[in-house]
């Protein structure tokens, strides 16, 4: 019986088998003006209206820009294990010729399919390996992040803002620190409390980190998570939430101030234009607010008053230089001081930053 | 009206392949309805699905290392199903092989590669065995219910992976993201011709409990006590015994499938190592009648679906949850068509008229 119902299945298929190899596609090794195609490996659904979201958007910019020269291929939901390597790998047979892989755990992975791909271009976002044909991007969120806590900092009246964050790897430990300064620089009696997730895109658990830091006495919600699931639990409560990745005020009207925002596109369009110019090489890109791959989205009527004029204040020194989020003296939370007046981290000691600063309540590695 | 199930005489191979087709024809027009749905061509995606798993010699590739596990899992889960014992703990067996085997990967990377691999692989059997052993010693000692105790077998198995990811197995150098560290060379499973030596194994094993299976006094005493416990006792057979080794061997074969996962697929340990595969091969063992040849040729057409699912989502957008609705409603209705071969619906309208036709 079975017999039967395999044979069939096996005829089946292989009948279509046969009309598939008879109508193929064009192989993507075509002529040189066929279009090149580019990959993009995502953690999260684009749907996520967080940090696959704002890929997502640059890869639309991309498409957008360079018109009937690129062909995108994306695959959400991929997850930071060996199946990323699987995904990167059927993408350069699908004829990818540059892979953005977007999340810090497919690091290691991306390192192992470049080096069986000598000729294909990898750019990892968030991490930290260099090599013959694979480099890594990122920008200095950390500076929009120092603006945002001054816009929680001037709002929270309990002086305790809750913060829901992925994991304790340095990118989100930064990211905690910058938003503690900037809040600390216009309220210095303000606290800012951590809770691990564990997670970059679990609306739910977010949610519920959240709810948690709102019942220990939190009025502001900030996050280093890719959904809105803080700023909902935030407009739930009836309290007031800071963003991340993108402008999320169509998740909560009433709690949202503004967010710390990514703007990948333009960067992207130079990455595959200099892939297609055969000029490209592999960097370790580190770009801040005055090349405009981060940004702070605009602030919202529900950010308290005096925020705007303080946040332009800031920023303006930031574009100027004149402000740095990492120069000293900086304290860490056992009241020692790590960055001594007149000093600033290096971008090395940025990228390994394992500590926190004074004023965050929370511990790193447990 | 009035429906009642009847239980089927023998359905004759024509009525059969006229099931499954119409099963099949239904698979492929619902989904059909739901890709027209989102403004594609089905026809096109279909091709492309099958293009996507066999296309060329890379996918075909990528279609045998997904079929490995399935065929190696569903043979394990073939010996504990012929004795009628439902176990659905899989996906634990494969998660504490693969535990075991990590654990020598880990620690004894210094041993030469052939020398660790073996090692590996006994340890992953092992593991695969013990954690097989203790349903089946609590079923055979204590009559409990082996399909609840395999199913919460599972989850204990995985949250224990997840304490050491996050836990004491955290790679120190990982930056504090919750990873354990990569294997070295050594523990790594070469390839042979093109795909990890995995499908070796696979191959022999499907060989082995074959025979076993059909041709062994201990593969037939597990089928009769499968058949009729009272047969089995009157015919001698030790039935404790039986229990605890034909579990040993189901879960030992699952457990090795765990360690050809860490060693030749993740190279690591990681919670998602199993990653459903444990329970996606009951439907592979099953749909396979239990018969290890068959039960390579459905895993081989169940990985070509998940690979050409995958492929069909970059090459023509369509997000992870649609095709992985496409796959569902394909097996659907293979699934339930089998329903309809053992059993057929009677419908009787209005009672009293029929009495007085007769």
């Amino acid at each position: 019986m079975k017999r039967l119902f395999t044979v069939v299945l096996v005829v089946l298929l292989s009948l279509a088998l046969i009309a598939g190899c008879g109508q193929q596609a064009p192989a993507p090794e075509g002529p040189k003006d066929e279009p090149i195609t580019v990959g993009f490996v995502y953690i999260g659904p684009p749907g996520d209206g967080g940090w696959t979201y704002a890929h997502d958007q640059g890869r639309k910019y991309l498409e957008q820009q360079l018109g009937d020269k690129v062909k995108t291929i994306y695959k959400e939901n991929v997850p930071e294990d060996q199946e990323s390597e699987k995904v990167m790998r059927d993408m350069i047979d699908q004829g990818a010729k540059i892979i953005f892989a977007t999340s810090f755990g497919y690091m290691d992975h991306v390192a192992n399919v470049a080096k069986e791909f000598p000729d294909v271009a990898f750019m990892h976002c968030s991490g930290y390996l260099l090599g013959e044909n694979y480099g890594n991007y990122f920008g200095r969120i950390e500076e929009p992040r120092y603006l945002s806590g001054i816009v929680a900092g001037m709002k929270t009246k309990t002086n305790k803002i809750g913060y829901v964050a992925a994991y304790d790897i340095p990118e989100v430990v930064r990211g905690i620190n910058a938003f503690t300064l900037g809040v600390r620089s216009v309220n210095p009696d303000a606290v800012v409390e951590v809770r691990w997730t564990n997670t970059w895109y679990d609306p739910a658990k977010e949610k519920e980190a959240a709810i948690a830091l709102l019942d220990a006495g939190a009025d502001v919600i900030a996050q280093h998570q890719d959904t809105a699931g803080p700023q909902v639990a935030a407009e739930e409560r009836g309290a007031f939430s800071v963003g991340y990745n993108s402008d999320m005020a169509a998740m909560a009207p009433k709690a949202y101030m503004t967010a710390p925002v990514w703007n990948w596109g333009p960067y992207y369009v130079k990455q595959v234009q200099a892939v297609m110019d055969g000029t490209w090489k592999p960097e370790a890109y580190w770009g801040g607010m005055k090349d405009g791959i981060v940004d702070l989205a605009p602030l919202t009527a529900n950010a308290p008053e005096g925020s705007q004029a303080a946040v332009d204040e800031a920023k303006a020194k930031i574009l100027s230089g004149e402000l740095q989020v990492f120069a000293g003296p900086i304290k860490d939370q056992s009241g020692t001081v790590r960055v001594p007046e007149g000093s600033v981290l290096s971008d090395q000691e940025q990228l390994e930053m394992k500590w926190f600063v004074e004023g965050v309540i929370g511990k790193i590695g447990q | 009206m009035q429906f009642r199930v009847v239980r089927k005489p023998d359905v004759t191979q024509k009525q059969y392949t006229v099931i499954m087709l119409i099963a099949i024809s239904l698979a492929l027009l619902t989904s059909g309805i739901f890709i027209l749905l989102l403004g594609l061509n089905p026809i096109s995606v279909y091709i492309s699905m099958v293009n996507g798993a066999f296309g060329s010699p890379y996918r075909i590739e990528q279609t045998i290392i997904l079929a490995i596990p399935l065929v190696i899992i569903s043979l394990g889960i073939a010996v504990a199903f012929k004795m009628k014992f439902w176990n659905i703990g899989a996906e634990g067996q494969v998660i504490m092989g693969a535990f075991c085997a990590s654990y020598l990967a880990l620690n004894y990377s210094y041993v030469p590669r052939p020398l660790l691999l073996l090692a590996m692989a006994v340890a992953g059997f092992l593991g695969g065995a013990l954690w097989g052993l203790i349903p089946a010693f609590l079923k055979a000692r204590w009559d409990t219910n082996e399909t609840i105790v395999t199913l919460m077998l599972n989850y204990i198995a995985l949250k224990w992976i997840t304490y050491l990811q996050y836990g004491p197995w955290k790679d120190p150098n990982s930056l504090g993201f919750p990873k354990i560290a990569n294997f070295t060379e050594n523990a790594i499973l070469p390839k042979f011709l093109g795909v990890h030596l995995g499908w070796v194994i696979a191959v022999i094993l499907v060989v082995v409990m074959y025979i076993f299976m059909n041709h062994s006094k201990k593969g037939f005493e597990i089928a009769v006590l499968g058949e009729s416990y009272n047969t089995a006792r009157y015919a001698g057979v030790n039935i404790f015994r039986t229990i605890l080794f034909a579990m040993l061997l189901s879960g030992g074969i699952c457990g090795l499938a765990g360690m050809i996962q860490a060693s030749g697929v993740a190279k690591t340990l990681n919670v998602d190592i199993a990653g459903g595969v444990g329970f996606t091969a009951i439907i592979t063992a099953w749909l396979g009648g239990l018969k290890p040849p068959w039960i390579v040729l459905v895993s081989v057409l169940f990985a070509a679906m998940v690979q050409g699912g995958s492929f069909i989502q970059s090459a023509f957008g369509i997000s992870a949850a649609s095709a992985s609705l496409i796959q569902a409603m394909i097996l659907f209705f293979v699934l339930g068509s089998d329903f309809f071969t053992k059993y057929r619906v009677v419908i009787n309208f209005e009672r009293p008229a029929l009495k007085k036709e007769a």
